[in-house]
């Protein structure tokens, strides 16, 4: 026991003290982790629906559009809004949870292929919408997307600008981090209880087996429309703060390779299994980036000229990977605990 | 004579040219263990699908405990109290044993994803709550000591068990079985029977479907038979095994098979 809080203490050191390592490097890291834990806030949402409830998701980056776009409307020159990013979030993550209920309602029938297929044109839509919703009432401003977005500040502290604290200089991106780990740790707790609750045991009941789960008593109707909206809350969230961070959103930040990769994720650490959902989004949001700095200087050094573009090589990274997990690890690298339970182990 | 639990009116169910079941009457008494037979195809699994819920019946109503069921969805039918089981077990295989009765109690409580994210007093303690009956369930048909395996790697006995106790955790009036026995050995076959004998003396009704024959003779008060989606028999069994119709129903399944 004394040795798992030690564990926890030294994560919570590490964690806290990552930033400011990361400033030394270059504060292009910081933005990087930070997008980082957003991608892990997604992936825990998706989680909720893809990895809880079984229902294949392939549009889940609409909610994280829906979130950005609430936050840029409401705190941006554009309406000339400027609500604090205490009250717009709550509201992103309301609309989101309404949109994920009123997408998710017409796909209530639908399962596996057919869901996935829906899900996807509905992401696309979506996306569409953003990009058209200029005219005759300028909402969105269409595929110029809103720009100047107010960042958080709470008082007299701002969150875009550096400030210098017993000494240290704590940069605009390291405050978002710190922002960004305490909400992903509200996050977690949230997807942990859910998932050992009343609701979380009937969406992973639907996804082993729906007829099973209606003859067992389920909604499945209201339930899944649960973990549509759930999933799409988190969403919402991550796109305020994506939109807070960047100062600027458009619509192309949300295309359809975003929900895939938010899927390789969920699926790559293990489906259903917070922890491996997590280390999933971790995993394929670091490494890219290691490839992106380390290609480059390497085929230098080896070579004497760029042979394979970064780009490229990530790509063909995630696909072995991929297609390496499926084969060997179909359920994740760290797939749910409860398959470990069987050692007789108390649940 | 006791008191009727259960009375299902002409119903009737069709699958393109297979009429699987036709004006299909019957009615079920408190306590009773009533049987439902006849050949393979003959409409006993419809029947119990229309009943609960999972397939929309073309004609006939039915009424439970005295009140008109709708048969729209299914947990408005376990709602109502019956419960079920299948004749090709389905469990939530990834979840533990534990976790598969707990499901079962979905349907008996309210906790929402607000008690859920806050851990409020009442999730808390209706949580708790949950988990106590489940393992009495567990405990009560014998797999206690499987709690923490997962569904999918019990013994095929043992699921069947399990799948009992998941119908029982929703708190059925009626539960209807469809073909227990079916794949257990001897040995398995005894106990299954003792376990629903003293659900009837627990004070449940139970529909049963089976083609041990053995088991239904010993087992039910009253059996039905269908043939072809229509009931040519009801009564007792002592009766019904001697009924002309029935033996002729089984011999042409026979060879039919
Ligand atoms: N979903 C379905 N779609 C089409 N036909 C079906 C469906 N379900 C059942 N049937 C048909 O309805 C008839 C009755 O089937 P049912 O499964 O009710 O028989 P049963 O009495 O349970 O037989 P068994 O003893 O083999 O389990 C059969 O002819 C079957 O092929
Ligand atoms: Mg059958």
């Amino acid at each position: 026991m004394n040795r798992k809080i030690v564990g926890i203490a030294l994560i919570a050191i590490a964690l806290l003290a990552l930033p400011l390592v990361l400033t030394q490097v270059g504060t292009a890291w910081v933005r990087i982790a930070n997008l980082a834990i957003l991608f892990v806030f997604l992936s825990l949402g998706l989680n909720i629906v893809v990895g809880m409830a079984g229902l294949l998701d392939l549009g889940y980056i609409a909610f994280y559009a829906v979130g950005a776009y609430v936050y840029a409307l409401l705190a941006s020159p554009h309406f000339n809004l400027h609500l604090p990013f205490w009250v717009i979030l709550p509201i992103g993550a309301l609309v989101a949870c309404v949109a994920g209920a009123v997408l998710g309602a017409p796909t209530l029938r639908l399962r596996g292929d057919y869901l996935a297929i829906v899900t996807l044109g509905f992401g696309e839509i979506v996306r569409i919408f953003m990009n058209n919703l200029s005219s005759p009432f300028n909402i969105t401003n269409g595929p110029k997307g809103i720009t100047r977005i107010d960042g958080l500040s709470v008082g007299s502290v701002n969150f875009s600008a550096t400030d210098t604290l017993f000494g240290l200089s704590i940069t605009g991106p390291a405050k978002y981090y710190y922002v960004l780990l305490l909400l992903l740790l509200l996050v977690i707790v949230v997807n942990l209880r859910l998932q050992k609750s009343r609701i979380g045991r009937a969406w992973v009941a639907i996804r082993e087996d729906e007829v099973a789960a209606k003859a067992a008593g389920i909604n499945t109707r209201n339930v899944k429309l649960l973990a549509f909206a759930m999933g799409a809350s988190f969403g919402g969230v991550a796109g305020g703060m994506f939109a807070a961070m960047q100062g600027f959103v458009s619509p192309e930040s949300f295309i359809l390779n975003e929900s895939i990769m938010v899927l390789a994720m969920v699926v790559l650490g293990g489906m259903g299994n917070v922890w491996g959902v997590i280390a999933g989004a971790l995993l394929l949001s670091f490494v890219p980036e290691f490839l992106r700095y380390s290609v480059e200087p390497l085929q230098m050094a080896l070579f004497g000229r760029m042979l394979v573009e970064p780009e490229v090589l990530r790509m063909l990274v995630f696909g072995i990977a991929l297609v390496l997990t499926m084969r060997f690890r179909p359920a994740g690298l760290w797939p749910e605990s409860r398959h470990k339970r069987e050692m007789g182990q108390k649940p | 004579m006791s008191a009727v639990l259960l009375e299902a009116r002409a119903i009737g169910k069709r699958f393109g040219g297979v009429q699987a079941l036709k004006d299909v009457s019957l009615t079920i008494r408190e306590k009773e263990i009533y049987g439902l037979i006849g050949p393979n195809g003959a409409g006993k699994t419809t029947f119990f699908n229309v009943l609960t819920g999972l397939y929309t019946r073309d004609t006939g109503d039915v009424l439970f405990a005295g009140q008109p069921l709708e048969l729209g969805s299914p947990y408005v039918v376990a709602q109502a109290g019956i419960a079920r089981t299948f004749q090709n077990i389905r469990l939530f295989g990834n979840m533990t044993a534990l976790e598969n009765v707990m499901v079962g109690r979905h349907v008996r409580t309210q906790a929402g994803v607000f008690g859920a994210i806050f851990r409020t007093r009442a999730q808390r303690e209706e949580e708790a709550a949950i988990k106590r009956r489940a393992d009495e369930l567990l405990h009560y048909v014998g797999i206690a000591h499987r709690a923490g395996a997962l569904a999918k790697h019990l013994s095929y006995g043992d699921q069947r068990r399990l799948e009992i106790a998941r119908a029982l955790a929703t708190e059925p009036k009626l539960l209807a079985l469809d073909e227990p026995a079916a794949g257990m050995n001897a040995t398995e076959t005894v106990a299954l029977r003792q376990l629903i004998e003293g659900l009837r003396a627990d004070g449940l009704t139970v529909l049963l479907i089976e083609h041990d024959v053995k088991l239904i003779m010993g087992l039910c008060d009253r059996v039905a038979v269908l043939d072809y989606g229509e009931k040519i028999a009801e009564d007792v069994p002592a009766i019904v095994q001697r009924d002309p119709k029935v033996v002729e129903a089984y011999l042409g399944g026979g060879a039919n098979d």
